[in-house]
């Protein structure tokens, strides 16, 4: 039959990340996320345990582990906080991942060492100011002149694109048309610093404060020909399989944050007291935490269960949709209940809850929305094919 | 190249409820989560700073039940070689003097040792009397309390820091055994590809017969018994001061009955 335990080094690796988290992580986020300022010093910690590095070989700098071993430590980062997991999700999956799965050997042995080992962050310009999950929308233009990829443009929501140690984005771009008369779509490497490219302002976000999120303009930003990442026109199917994986991990990022909401709430519950009872000896408060625990665990099940096909090569897709659909959803749920536990003390920015709700309907809308995992799931049960 | 053993304990979390077992009032291990012992977290990172600088190979010595390997793996995830671990149920019970008796031994086993190193005390007995006892067991020159550790060559220095006396530094030719305070360093976190080389490395598990300690060790054999304990009282209601305008007079004249002032 299944087995749902955790082999004995993936538990190792949830509990180091637990104890981070709380030890780390918990005691100082508040103020970052006050001041919405990028957490360097945590960053380099989660670089020093390797969290930068799981998923890939020890040739690249890499821990030898896997996807799955991702997804644990985002959840339990995510239990404590989404700023912090979403800097790893994207540095990650975003940064690194495009350049090991498409990269030849020259650009994997430049970037990815640093990459995984949390010195460098990585980010990936796919949004467009006009063009969200419609990938196809990309206007950016890259043209060869004299042997150098020219490159205008904008890129909107790129998360880790204008850190201090940010050292590259990749960014797709339309390089020519296809026979078919659709739009040829490439990506391209562009190191941090390369003039004609540049970065804006952090936004003013709802949520995910402490991470960092900006629009990117190219002006005639020129790199080298050998920096296309990948086959010519692949772009689009390359950033297609990466968003499959990148929905798993934030299903893992949103079951974290759900997560993280019955653990506040269980503390609070049990001390807070109205009318001379403590609050959780009230069934409005129990049905509460009872639907958030049953939303949560059904996620988390969601979620291993997409990364075990991932992992063993099979087609994901559509519970790699579903995990993220259920997983987000758990996370709106559980963040509004938790905050109406809280009472007065929900809207306030001094308890976690009321950050969790703000970094929570991020996740029913990055990587994919809600309605985007709804058309995958149909499609692949042929609904309107 | 510096040769090092860590004593290693797993102790209740210190995050959990600790209490003693009803029986015999040992310690009830079954009541709370285990964890390898925060200082000695401190000492293994001060070992593998040292090896890093020196080389060497860096041995945890453990005592204590199976579940142990627990903390143990710990250890070697973050990157010591090898372990020693005596489990055995006859150590159940085992008094400061045993478990030092048994640390000798087992210390023994490890070939062409240069240091020692151990937390100051264990946060679950807080005896903090190990390290010394070990040290005069073993003939060895004792530098505890350290807050600051150098090896150089044959000699290890350490600034030895307590409430009483303040800063004091000494200095000992090795083999030597050293015990470090809660400000030695910061200790890393474990990373995967540490757990993945911990499953790999060898831990050797002893018995007390296997150290010729058959006997002697043990609850039945201490030399302290304890005849009773109770849980702490709860805490009680502070006293309420009602400011009518000699606030300040009420709350020192409360402080001067507790003899506070």
């Amino acid at each position: 039959m299944i087995d749902f335990r955790l082999d004995e080094e993936y538990e190792a690796l949830r509990k180091t990340v637990e104890d981070f988290a709380r030890s780390e992580v918990a005691p100082v986020i508040g103020e970052f996320y006050e001041r919405a300022e990028f957490p360097y010093q945590l960053v380099a910690k989660m670089g020093q345990m390797g969290l930068f590095g799981l998923p890939f070989p020890e040739s690249v700098g890499g821990m030898g582990g896997d996807y799955f071993a991702l997804c644990l430590a985002l959840e339990e980062l995510a239990r404590v906080d989404s700023s912090v997991a979403i800097t790893l999700e994207a540095g990650v999956s975003l940064g690194a991942m495009p350049l090991y799965r498409f990269g030849n050997e020259e650009q994997r042995q430049r970037w990815l060492p640093r990459l995984c080992s949390g010195a460098g962050l990585g980010a990936f310009g796919l949004t467009e100011p006009g063009g969200g999950s419609d990938a196809g929308a990309t206007r950016t233009t890259a043209k060869i002149v004299d042997g150098e990829w020219v490159i205008n443009g904008s890129k909107a929501f790129i998360t880790n694109s204008g850190t201090e140690i940010t050292e590259l984005v990749t960014v797709t771009a339309v390089t020519g048309e296809k026979p078919n008369g659709h739009k040829e779509i490439s990506a391209i490497i562009v190191p941090a610093g390369t003039p004609g490219f540049t970065v804006a302002p952090k936004y003013s976000k709802v949520g995910w404060n402490a991470s960092d999120t900006r629009e990117l303009a190219f002006a005639d930003c020129r790199v080298p020909a050998e920096n296309l990442l990948g086959e010519r026109g692949r772009g689009y199917a390359q950033f297609l399989s990466i968003l499959d994986e990148g929905r798993v991990a934030i299903a893992a990022v949103s079951v974290g944050l759900a997560q993280g909401c019955i653990d506040e709430c269980l503390r609070y519950v049990g001390e807070r007291e109205t009318f001379g009872n403590k609050i959780g000896s009230y069934q409005a408060i129990q049905f509460k935490i009872a639907d958030m625990e049953a939303r949560t665990h059904t996620a988390r099940l969601a979620y291993y269960q997409a990364a075990a096909k991932m992992l063993r090569g099979e087609p994901f897709k559509k519970e790699a949709a579903i995990a993220k659909l259920v997983a987000s959803n758990a996370a709106m749920d559980n963040s509004r209940e938790a905050t109406q536990i809280f009472g007065g003390y929900g809207f306030m920015n001094e308890f976690p809850v009321g950050r969790f709700y703000r970094d929570a309907k991020i996740l029913e809308v990055g990587e994919g929305t809600s309605e985007v995992q709804r058309m995958l799931i149909s499609r692949e049960l042929g609904v309107g094919a | 190249m510096t040769n090092i053993v860590v004593l290693v304990k797993q102790v209740p979390d210190t995050y959990s409820e600790r209490k003693l077992a009803a029986g015999d009032n040992t310690l009830d291990r079954e009541a709370a989560d285990a964890v390898l012992d925060e200082i000695n977290e401190r000492a293994i990172e001060e070992a593998l700073v040292i090896k890093e600088a020196n080389e060497g190979e860096v041995t945890v010595v453990c005592v204590g039940p199976d579940r142990a390997n627990d903390a143990i793996r710990k250890a070697l995830s973050m990157g010591a070689d090898k372990a020693v671990h005596v489990s055995d149920e006859a150590l159940h019970g085992a008094d400061i003097l045993q478990t030092s008796k048994v640390l000798a031994k087992a210390v023994g086993t490890v070939e062409g040792v240069d240091l020692i190193i151990a937390g100051n005390e264990a946060s679950d007995g807080r005896g903090g009397a190990v390290p010394a006892v070990l040290a005069e067991l073993l003939g060895l020159p004792q530098l505890t309390h350290a807050r600051k550790v150098t090896v150089e060559g044959g000699t290890v220095k350490v600034e030895r820091e307590t409430a009483d006396e303040g800063i004091t530094h000494l200095e000992a030719s090795l083999p030597a055994l050293i015990s470090v305070n809660e400000k030695i360093n910061e200790p890393r976190y474990p990373s995967f590809k540490g757990i993945m080389a911990a499953k790999k490395k060898p831990v050797e598990k002893l018995t007390a017969a296997d150290l010729g300690l058959d006997g002697e060790v043990g609850l039945a054999n201490a030399a302290s018994t304890v005849l009773e304990s109770a849980p702490k009282p709860p805490r009680e209601a502070g006293q309420r001061v009602d400011d009518e305008g000699d606030g300040g007079v009420k709350v020192a004249e409360y402080l001067a009955s507790q003899k506070l002032i």
